[in-house]
């Protein structure tokens, strides 16, 4: 069915994304295509994949930007991946019923022998989460690795989704927002997570970690201040 | 948004259809057109192949058009869905509309009921398809009333057109369908300007990243080296100077040039009369592909917003 579930789902599981850490090294993005490829919705084609016109399909795409804070300004490093919505649009719009939302834990999901690759849900989804794969003629998207989180074939500290065990820097983070006591839960409130897009109305799961203020914007460099003491001061005056 | 031309074809092929087939049904319930047989002919061969072709089209760019069936289940959540079930529905009243008509030459009673039903389901199909785009947040100049106004009056205006230019060619000159064809063309121009005027991105890179509350934010290094999925359906633009002239040549086509051919025809000879409302049909079609073309075209998606469109 494309309704939501008629009532919350007791689990609602989903990433944080911290943006203060992330370094933009796309390794997320990478064993993210490796895991899935060979996943619940393999494959994920390529076409070209040698040749100029490279084109595929990828669950996570890590964008870069400038962020002009008026002082000494910042890259923010910025992975894209599917937010599974709390109020998906892509799963009301879907006239198949291919796409759903899981009502035991939220994940967002395409049954890929139902969806007639009619492309409405990517025009809903505000954030470009969803590719379509050219070979297969169906819509793919992000699993939130749920052939790992549950998958009892594998160690248990492995049951994360790939991106987040495979991130060098420590930025991605799996867990229940249901539970406020959730590793997840307690991060993003104390970092102040937010949504993307609110305007939207999508109600997304995961959160973005806001970067943080920086010391050297708090306090500017002291060199260019004139100081009073030490050596520093005293050159100060030698030199004035 | 990356223009479909079988989606340009079905929405306006079927519009234009359901447009004739509305008018038919509700004229000939209340006898304002008689139960010609020649006109019939016409007006369902036209309106029901028109939609039927359009139907057909719209399903040739789906991935898989042989599961096109499983898009009749979710008219719970989905006007995709909706619009699928209630065409197919509008196809029961419409054929034993079309029997009264055509084989009984009876278009009174019962067959004015199936009429009536006929004129309902082709609105309803036509809102339907116009609410799959109006109900799109992701695409704000969309997503707002002057869709489905525009959706609904369009279809009206060309099915008008086209019904129009087979009366005239049957040598019947109605001067009700003359006014039908003036006012909804008018109020189709009108439904345009309100549709032009809407701001096509009131969002920021800000908002859709987060970074807004820093600062400005502009794209440093896009994910990907090649044009994605998302990027090829998503991000196409015209260039604006491309677009006002053709604006221009839809209200010209579309709006100028068949309104005053329209009304020239109550003042000449009725071969003459033919004439005009066939060039007005003409233009029309002109007018109506460019302006759905532009629909599209013109179309911004707020997940351009990743990818440098609009800072800050
Ligand atoms: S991010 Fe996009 S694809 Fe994922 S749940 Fe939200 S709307 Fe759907
Ligand atoms: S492309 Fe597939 S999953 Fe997406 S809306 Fe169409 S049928 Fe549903
Ligand atoms: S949760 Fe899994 S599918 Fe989703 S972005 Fe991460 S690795 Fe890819």
């Amino acid at each position: 069915m494309t309704m939501l579930p008629s009532s919350l789902p007791p689990k609602k599981l989903g990433l944080v994304i911290d943006l203060d850490i992330c370094v933009g090294c796309h390794a997320c993005a990478v064993n993210c295509k490796q895991w899935n490829t060979g996943g619940h919705s393999a494959p994920l084609t390529d076409h070209e994949p040698y040749g100029n016109d490279v084109f595929g399909v990828w669950f996570n795409r890590v964008h870069g930007y400038e962020v002009d804070d008026g002082k000494s300004g910042r890259a923010v490093y910025f992975p894209r991946s599917c937010l599974h919505c709390e109020d998906a649009p892509c799963v009301t719009v879907c006239p198949t019923g291919a796409s759903y939302k899981r009502g035991e834990d939220g994940i967002v999901l395409v049954d890929h022998d139902k969806c007639i690759g009619c492309k409405l849900c990517s025009w809903s989804c505000p954030y470009g989460a969803r590719e379509f794969d050219e070979d297969e003629g169906v819509m793919k998207k992000c699993t939130l690795c749920v052939d790992r989180v549950y998958n009892e074939n594998l160690e248990e500290w492995e049951r994360l989704p790939a991106c987040v065990i495979t991130c060098p820097a420590g930025a991605r983070h799996f867990g229940d927002f249901a539970d406020p006591n959730s590793d997840v839960s307690k991060m993003s409130a104390e970092r102040g997570g937010y949504d993307l897009m609110p305007e939207m109305d999508t109600k997304p799961v995961n959160k973005y970690l806001p970067p943080r203020p920086r010391q050297l914007d708090e306090k500017p460099n002291q060199l260019l201040d004139a100081p009073e003491k030490g050596f520093l001061g005293w050159l100060d005056k030698v030199l004035s | 948004m990356t223009p479909a031309y079988s989606v340009i074809f079905f929405t306006t092929a079927s519009g234009a259809g359901y447009g004739l087939l509305f008018l038919l049904g509700l004229f000939s319930a209340i006898e304002a057109v008689p139960a010609d047989p020649a006109l019939g002919w016409m007006g369902f061969g036209l309106s029901l192949g028109l939609i039927t072709f359009g139907l057909l089209s719209s399903t040739f760019h789906l991935g898989h058009p042989e599961r096109a069936w499983r898009a009749l289940t979710q008219w719970q959540s989905s006007w995709l869905s909706r619009e699928g079930v209630l065409a197919i529905f509008t196809y029961g009243p419409t054929v034993l509309f079309a029997y009264g008509w055509l084989y009984l030459g009876d278009t009174s009673g019962v067959w004015a009921v199936m009429g009536v039903l006929s004129a309902l389901g082709a609105a309803a199909t036509v809102f339907c398809t116009s609410m799959i785009y109006g109900t799109l947040r992701t695409i704000p100049s969309w997503a707002n009333k002057w869709t489905p106004f525009n959706y609904m009056v369009l279809g009206l205006a060309t099915g008008a057109v086209l019904l129009n230019a087979l009366q005239n060619l049957l040598g019947a000159h109605s001067q009700n369908i003359t006014m039908l064809c003036v006012g909804s063309l008018v109020l189709a121009w009108v439904g345009k300007i309100g549709f032009w005027k809407v701001d096509p991105m009131p969002y920021k890179a800000g908002s859709a990243t987060g970074l807004g509350t820093i600062g400005e934010v502009t794209s440093l290094s896009s994910p990907n080296t090649n044009a994605t999925f998302v990027q090829r359906e998503m991000g196409f633009q015209v260039a604006r100077k491309h677009a006002d002239k053709l604006r221009r040549i839809s209200v010209i086509t579309l709006f100028v040039i068949p309104i005053i051919l329209t009304v020239a025809t109550v003042f000449v000879s009725s071969g003459l009369a033919a004439t005009f409302a066939i060039h007005a049909l003409i233009f029309t079609i002109i007018g109506i592909v460019t302006e759905r073309w532009l629909f599209f075209a013109e179309a911004q998606h707020v997940v351009n917003l990743y990818y440098g469109d609009h800072r800050s």
